[in-house]
C-alpha cells in the first residue's frame, strides 16, 4: 500500500510540466509564500489607491498642519461604532507650534464605502465611493487623521496610498526597460561569445565600478525644469533602468553559456532550426523562471533608488506623490524631531524591498525544481 | 602575476575614461554654454566682462568647435589640474571641494575596513554555529542591511540620537574643530565621529559579505578534508582557520572591487542626511543651482578615486591570495 502511494507520488512528479515543479518546490519556502502575499497586497493598494484614500491628496490647509496621528475608537461603551474624536487646534504660547487636542464629547462616526471626493476607479469609471469616509455634509480631509499630516496641512495616510502607486509601478517600469537590456546584451554576450562576449562583459564592469548615485543625481538634475510630472516620470524610470540592467545582462549570459552546449540546442541546431527558432523556443523557455526570479531581485534595488533621488530632490517632484518625495519633508531631523510620523513612509519602503528580496529567493530556489 | 594586473590597469584606464566621458557629458547638459552663463553671473554681480575677455574664454574651452574638440580642451585643463570656475561660490572648483574630497575618501575607506572587520568573523561564527542564537542574530541584521536603504537608516539613527540621548550623531568634528586648521586634536576627533557613519554605510555591505561568507564556509565545512584534519587532531580553531576559512575567503574576496563603488555611491546621500562635510552635500547644492563644473568635477574625481581604490584592493588581493593569478579572469 505504501509503495503504491509512493508510485502515485513519483508519477505525479514525473508527468508534472516545470510550472508546476516549480509551484510544488515554491509553496514550501513559507517565507517567500507570505512575501508573495505582501506584495499582492501592496500591488492591491497600486490599483485601489484612491478608493483607500479618503482624503483628497492635494488638499492642503494651514489650519490643520502637522497634526499627529489620530486613532480610530472602535467601540462606543459595548457598541460596535468606529469613530475618531473632534480635534480642536490652537497655537502654545510659548513655542508657537501648533498643538491639537482631542475633544471626547465629539464623536465623528466613520462611515464605511462612504462618499467623499470624486475620481475614477481603475481610471474607468468615475465614483465617489471610499472605503472609510465620515457623513455626508462633513469633509473627510478635515476629520480623519490615520497618520498625521504634513506641514502643509495634506493626509499622510491618502498620500501614502497614492505615493505606492507611484513608487511600485516606477519601479516595474524600470525593471522592465533593464530586462530587456539585460536580455538583449546578455543573450548576445552568451550566444555569440568571442569578441561581442569580451566587449559586452567589459563594459558590464566599466559600468559596475562608477559609483552611480552620483550619475544619477547628474543626470536626474540635468532634466528641464520645465518638463510634466509624466516626463520627469519616465526619464527617471530611463535613468535607473541604465544603470540597473547589468545584474539581470550577467544572469541571462550565465543561462546561455550553460545551455548552449546542452544536448537538446545542439540538436535543436543539427536538425536545423534557424538561430532565432533555436534562442526562443528551444532556450528561452529553459531559462524563464531564472529571469523572472532575478527579474524580482533587481526590484528593490529600483524603488530604492526612485526613493533615494526623490528623497534628495532630484527624482520625482511635487505635485507628483512618491515615497521618496513623502520622506523629503523628513530630511530635517528637527523636524523628524517634533513630528516623527514624517517619517512613517519609510516603513513600506522597507517592507516592501524585505518581501521583493524574500520572494525573489523563494523563487530563484524554485527556478530550479531538481536542486537541493 | 604582472599579466593579470595589467589587464586591470588597462580596464581602470578604460573606466576612468568612460567616467571622464559621462562628467563632460553631465557638464554640457543643461542648456547654455559656460561663459555666456558665467557672463550672465558676472552681469548680476555688477561687474562687466569685456568682450575679449570672453573671447579667451570662448577659445580656452573651445566653444563652438565639434563637441570630441571641446571634450580634448577641457581633458587637457583636467590633467593640469585646473576643473574651471565654480558659478555659485566663485571660485576655482579646486578650491571649493578643497578638504571635502579627503574627508569622503576617509570616511568611505572607514566604512570599507569595518565592513570587513565585522564580515569576516561574523560570517564565521554563523557558519560554524549555524542556527545557533548568535546565527539568527547575524541573519537577522543581515536582513536588515539588505531591505533598510542607508539614508533611511541614517535618518532612524540620527532620530533616535536626537530624542533619546538629545545627542547631536550627524557630522565629523565637534563645533569647536569645525573650521580649525588641520591638528592632531582635530584628526583625533574626526576619528571619534567616524565609527557612526562608517556603521551606516558598511552595514548593507557587512550584510551581503556575512551571507557569502557563511554560505561558502558551510559548503567547504561538509567537505571531507575537514573530516581528514579533525581525525588528525588538530584542535577545532585550528581546523577551520586552517582550511576551510581560506577556501572560502576566494569567492568572498572577488567581491571587494564592487563594494567600493557601492559605499562611495552611498556616503554621498548618507552625508546629506548626517551632514558630513563630504562631497555629497556640496555635489547636490552644485546640481541644484546647475553650478556644472563643481558637478562634473566631483563626479569625476568621485569616479577615478573608487577606479584607483578597486586597483588596489585587486592588486593586494593578487598579492595576498596566489589563486588569483592563476585564475583566468
Amino acid at each position: 500500500m505504501a509503495t503504491l502511494v509512493l508510485d502515485r507520488e513519483e508519477q505525479r512528479v514525473f508527468v508534472a510540466s516545470q510550472w508546476q515543479l516549480m509551484w510544488w518546490r515554491f509553496r514550501k519556502h513559507r517565507l517567500a509564500v507570505a512575501s508573495a502575499a505582501v506584495v499582492a497586497g501592496f500591488y492591491l493598494v497600486v490599483l485601489g489607491a484612491d478608493f483607500l484614500a479618503y482624503a483628497d491628496p492635494d488638499a492642503s490647509e494651514a489650519q490643520r498642519s502637522l497634526m499627529p496621528p489620530q486613532a480610530i475608537h472602535w467601540f462606543d461603551g459595548w457598541r460596535f461604532s468606529p469613530h475618531v474624536y473632534g480635534l480642536k487646534g490652537a497655537r502654545d504660547p510659548l513655542t508657537f507650534k501648533r498643538v491639537y487636542q482631542p475633544d471626547p464629547t465629539q464623536k465623528i462616526p466613520i462611515r464605511f464605502f462612504a462618499e467623499g471626493f470624486e475620481y475614477r476607479f481603475l481610471g474607468l469609471f468615475p465614483t465617489t465611493r471610499h472605503l472609510i469616509g465620515v457623513d455626508a455634509g462633513l469633509d473627510a480631509s478635515g476629520t480623519i487623521f490615520l497618520l498625521g499630516t504634513d506641514v502643509q496641512g495634506r493626509d499622510l495616510f491618502s498620500r501614502l496610498m497614492y505615493a505606492t502607486r507611484i513608487s511600485l509601478t516606477i519601479g516595474l517600469f524600470g525593471v522592465t526597460v533593464s530586462l530587456v537590456l539585460g536580455v538583449v546584451l546578455g543573450g548576445l554576450s552568451g550566444f555569440y561569445g568571442g569578441l561581442t562576449d569580451t566587449l559586452i562583459q567589459r563594459a558590464i564592469e566599466i559600468l559596475r565600478s562608477i559609483p552611480t548615485i552620483p550619475l544619477w543625481m547628474g543626470l536626474a538634475a540635468a532634466l528641464p525644469r520645465e518638463w510634466s510630472i509624466l516626463q520627469v516620470y519616465f526619464a527617471i524610470t530611463i535613468i535607473i533602468s541604465l544603470l540597473g540592467w547589468t545584474e539581470l545582462a550577467r544572469v541571462v549570459r550565465g543561462r546561455f553559456l550553460a545551455l548552449r552546449e546542452e544536448d537538446f540546442v545542439v540538436s535543436a541546431r543539427l536538425v536545423g532550426c534557424r538561430e532565432m527558432r533555436t534562442i526562443f523556443v528551444h532556450m528561452v523557455p529553459a531559462f524563464m523562471s531564472h529571469i523572472i526570479a532575478a527579474t524580482t531581485l533587481a526590484l528593490p534595488a529600483m524603488i530604492i533608488s526612485e526613493t533615494a533621488l526623490s528623497f534628495l530632490g532630484l527624482g520625482l517632484r511635487p505635485p507628483a506623490i512618491s515615497w521618496g518625495v513623502l520622506l523629503q519633508q523628513a530630511q530635517n531631523v528637527q523636524t523628524v524631531a517634533i513630528s516623527p510620523w514624517l517619517m512613517i513612509p519609510a516603513v513600506p519602503v522597507i517592507v516592501v524591498v524585505m518581501a521583493f528580496n524574500f520572494l525573489g529567493d523563494g523563487l530563484r530556489d524554485a527556478a530550479d525544481p531538481y536542486g537541493r | 602575476m604582472l599579466a593579470y594586473i595589467g589587464r586591470r590597469a588597462l580596464l581602470a584606464v578604460f573606466t576612468v575614461w568612460a567616467i571622464s566621458v559621462l562628467s563632460f557629458a553631465i557638464i554640457q547638459l543643461p542648456p547654455g554654454d559656460y561663459v555666456t552663463s558665467y557672463i550672465a553671473q558676472m552681469a548680476s554681480m555688477g561687474s562687466m566682462v569685456t568682450d575679449e575677455e570672453a573671447q579667451n574664454l570662448r577659445i580656452q574651452y573651445g566653444l563652438g568647435q565639434p563637441i570630441y574638440i571641446q571634450y580634448l580642451k577641457w581633458m587637457r585643463l583636467v590633467v593640469v589640474g585646473d576643473f574651471g570656475f565654480s558659478m555659485e561660490w566663485r571660485r576655482p572648483v579646486t578650491e571649493v571641494i578643497g578638504d571635502r574630497l579627503w574627508l569622503t575618501v576617509v570616511v568611505s575607506v572607514a566604512a570599507l575596513i569595518l565592513t570587513w572587520a565585522l564580515a569576516l568573523p561574523i560570517g564565521i561564527y554563523s557558519a560554524v554555529r549555524q542556527y545557533s542564537v548568535g546565527d539568527y542574530v547575524a541573519t537577522f541584521i543581515g536582513f536588515i542591511g539588505l531591505a533598510v536603504p542607508n539614508f533611511l537608516l541614517a535618518l532612524v539613527i540620527l532620530y533616535f540620537g536626537f530624542t533619546l540621548f538629545n545627542a547631536n550623531v550627524g557630522g565629523l568634528f565637534s563645533p569647536e574643530f569645525q573650521d580649525a586648521p588641520w591638528s592632531a586634536e582635530r584628526a583625533w576627533d574626526l576619528v571619534k565621529h567616524l565609527p557612526v557613519p562608517a556603521l551606516i554605510l558598511g552595514l548593507a555591505g557587512t550584510a551581503q559579505q556575512i551571507r557569502i561568507m557563511r554560505a561558502n564556509l558551510l559548503d567547504e565545512l561538509r567537505k571531507p578534508y575537514v573530516v581528514t584534519a579533525r581525525s588528525k587532531g588538530l584542535t577545532e580553531a585550528r581546523v577551520i582557520l586552517k582550511y576551510p576559512v581560506r577556501v572560502a575567503l576566494n569567492p568572498f574576496a572577488s567581491t571587494i572591487g564592487y563594494t567600493l563603488p557601492y559605499i562611495v555611491s552611498g556616503s554621498i546621500i548618507v552625508s546629506l542626511v548626517l551632514s558630513l562635510p563630504t562631497v555629497g552635500p556640496l555635489l547636490l547644492r552644485a546640481l541644484i543651482s546647475q553650478d556644472m563644473f563643481l558637478a562634473g568635477t566631483i563626479v569625476l574625481l568621485l569616479g577615478v578615486m573608487t577606479v584607483i581604490g578597486t586597483l588596489i584592493s585587486d592588486i593586494l588581493l593578487v598579492w595576498v591570495d596566489p589563486r588569483i593569478r592563476l585564475e583566468d579572469t
